[in-house]
């Protein structure tokens, strides 16, 4: 029977456990201590074949969770997200916003089937596009998932805001909080726009062409802006591959960047309480709580108040 | 807010949060519950609406229409609203904006430390009020249609280019006579009479303002352009049972049509009009 550990690279090996530094054999018997009890550590531990191989697949798991825990320190990290606690009264509305970033996923991982078959030239765009719907298993699938789903993420950021807005939630001190989402509002609709045309058929060519000619509008900036969208004062060949960079390169990586700023703050600040909850009533509270205790007793049912 | 009542927030923060539950597995249940919600939905609408395709995209067209996505018919219907031609530019980038900022710098503003909504009137009042009008501008945008026949009664030879009208998404964005969306575009029920030939072909090619240009139909179906521009030449408002425009001042001896919606001259006089628009 070969050691398993002997397979690892050195640095994947499992830790020396007391009594089995360097892998030399303990001089006690295994699962006893130096004074010959029983230790109940290790009572699986024969030199039975058999027995030590499922022993180390049942300890594998744990091994291998334990080695990168040791490395990153991430169970302190996790076990502080997962049992911060969250006010009293958090209810329904409070799942909008982790609605939006499972949204946000399932734009993410259609997006990446979608590019594997699309081809962002004027010429071949909307051929590829027609093979996708057409001869790709489940293509018109993922492409219909990817064009509701954008949709579904408008509803829900704009749902998820007015939440924010009614229950006062931006208000100190979660400004900043607010500004990133204002700014991921914004960049949800940059990625309507910009993936709008990708299908390049007639209606979305020339919204787009009028999209555009509306950036041109604005003061000072506007021509640049819409020079620069299309890649030149024409629309031309490039134009369709610019706005393809834009839309699953630039603007997802914004997304993804504030994303992770916008949870890392909910997660520093907490989410608020609803706003028409209070924590100094004295009375209320001291009679909520052994109703609480019993209910929490009673298989503590989770419901929103 | 001030110290004191920041320290009160912070402090009734951390009773509230004591007397709470823990994230797992309590919110995260509802966080999968919502989830898988979502995902239904999105499976559901993608096997339900399907992904069709149009035809494909062809600048050279005559039938177009352009049309957003539905989630910005809200700004593209402002257009609509914002007639005259020196006020686009407060309707396309003016309106918008104005309401970025003042929604990125809410907090800022809003320095009223209440947070129950029925205890802050002004700020759920004017919530509810810009949900009403979004809720609107983009009910308009969806029933406004655009039709694809003009009925207004045109002498034998200028039928031609009335079907070129027609067929062109001309009435996405302008009305002719009866038909067509009164907006974004100028009337055209007696353009003839404000504009010669000359600047009608030169408005069509140029693309004033967020028209598109027809350039590529002046160069690819001359006749076509020809037709379309006597067509449009022709109309002095005789026919037309509709009101006379009385939004856009064209001037007919100039021969500059729309074009003055573009450039930043405007924005000076965007302002105003735009703030008492604005949320």
């Amino acid at each position: 029977m070969p050691d398993l550990q002997k397979l690892l690279p050195p640095p994947m090996r499992r830790p020396p456990k007391p009594g089995h530094a360097d892998g030399k054999p303990s001089e006690y018997a295994p699962g006893e201590a130096p004074d010959g009890k029983p230790t109940g550590l290790r009572e699986g531990r024969t030199d039975d074949p058999g027995r030590r191989l499922s022993t180390k697949a049942q300890d594998a798991p744990a091994d291998l969770v334990g080695w990168v825990d040791e490395r990153m320190g991430a169970t302190s990290f996790l076990t502080a997200m997962l049992m911060r606690k969250v006010p009293k009264g958090t209810n329904w509305f409070y799942t909008l916003g982790s609605a939006t970033l499972f949204a946000f996923v399932v734009q993410a991982v259609t997006g990446v089937f979608l590019a594997m078959y699309y081809t962002p030239s004027p010429v071949e765009a909307y051929a590829s596009i027609t093979h996708l719907t057409n001869d790709v298993f489940l293509g018109e699938f993922v492409r219909g998932m990817h064009k509701w789903g954008a949709s579904v993420m408008v509803i829900l950021v704009f749902v998820h805001m007015a939440r924010t807005f009614f229950f006062g939630a931006y208000k100190y001190p979660r400004e900043l909080n607010w500004v990133i989402g204002v700014v991921l509002l914004i960049l949800t609709m940059v990625m309507g726009f910009t993936g709008y045309l990708l299908p390049f058929d007639q209606r979305s060519y020339w919204a787009t062409i009028v999209g555009v000619n509306i950036n041109g509008t604005g003061p000072i900036v506007g021509p640049y802006l819409s020079d620069f969208l299309r890649a030149g004062p024409e629309f031309g060949a490039t134009t369709l591959s610019r706005f393809y960079a834009i839309h699953m390169l630039l603007i997802p990586g914004a997304i993804i960047a504030l994303i992770g700023a916008h949870l890392y703050l909910v997660v520093k600040l907490g989410t608020t309480a609803p706003p028409w909850m209070r924590a100094d009533r004295k009375p209320k509270a001291s009679r909520s709580e052994p109703v609480d205790a019993i209910a929490n007793g009673a298989g503590g049912n989770g419901s929103a108040p | 807010m001030n110290n004191r009542e920041k320290e009160e927030y912070l402090r009734e923060y951390e009773v509230m949060k004591k007397k709470g539950k823990p994230f797992f597995p309590y919110a995260i249940l509802k966080d999968s519950t919502m989830a898988v919600i979502v995902v239904g939905v999105i499976v559901f609408m993608s096997i339900y609406l399907g992904a069709e395709q149009g035809p494909k995209a062809d600048p050279t067209t005559t039938t177009y229409v352009p049309r957003p996505e539905w989630y910005f018919f809200f700004l593209f219907e402002l257009l609509r609203v914002i007639k005259p031609p020196w006020l686009v530019p407060v309707a396309t980038i003016g309106v918008p904006t104005i309401a970025m900022v003042l929604l990125l710098l809410l907090p800022f503003y809003d320095r009223n430390p209440e947070r129950n909504p029925l205890k802050r009137p002004i700020a759920s009042i004017a919530g509810i009020m810009t949900i009403i009008a979004m809720a609107f501008l983009t009910f308009l945008g969806a029933n406004a249609g655009s039709p694809t026949d003009i009925e207004m009664k045109v002498a034998p030879e200028f039928e031609p280019g009335k079907l070129v009208a027609a067929q062109s998404g001309c009435l996405a964005c302008h009305q002719f006579g009866d038909n067509g969306n009164n907006g974004p575009g100028p009337k055209l029920t007696e353009i003839g009479a404000r504009l010669n030939p000359a600047a009608i072909a030169r408005s069509l090619e140029i693309g004033p303002g967020i028209m598109p240009s027809y350039s590529a139909m002046a160069e690819d179906e001359p006749a076509k352009f020809r037709d379309l521009v006597a067509f449009l030449a022709s109309l002095n408002g005789e026919e037309s049972s509709g009101e006379p425009d009385t939004g856009v001042a064209g001037d007919p001896g100039t021969g500059a049509p729309e074009s003055s919606t573009t450039g930043g001259g405007d924005s000076s006089a965007a302002e105003p009009a735009a703030s008492g628009s604005s949320p």
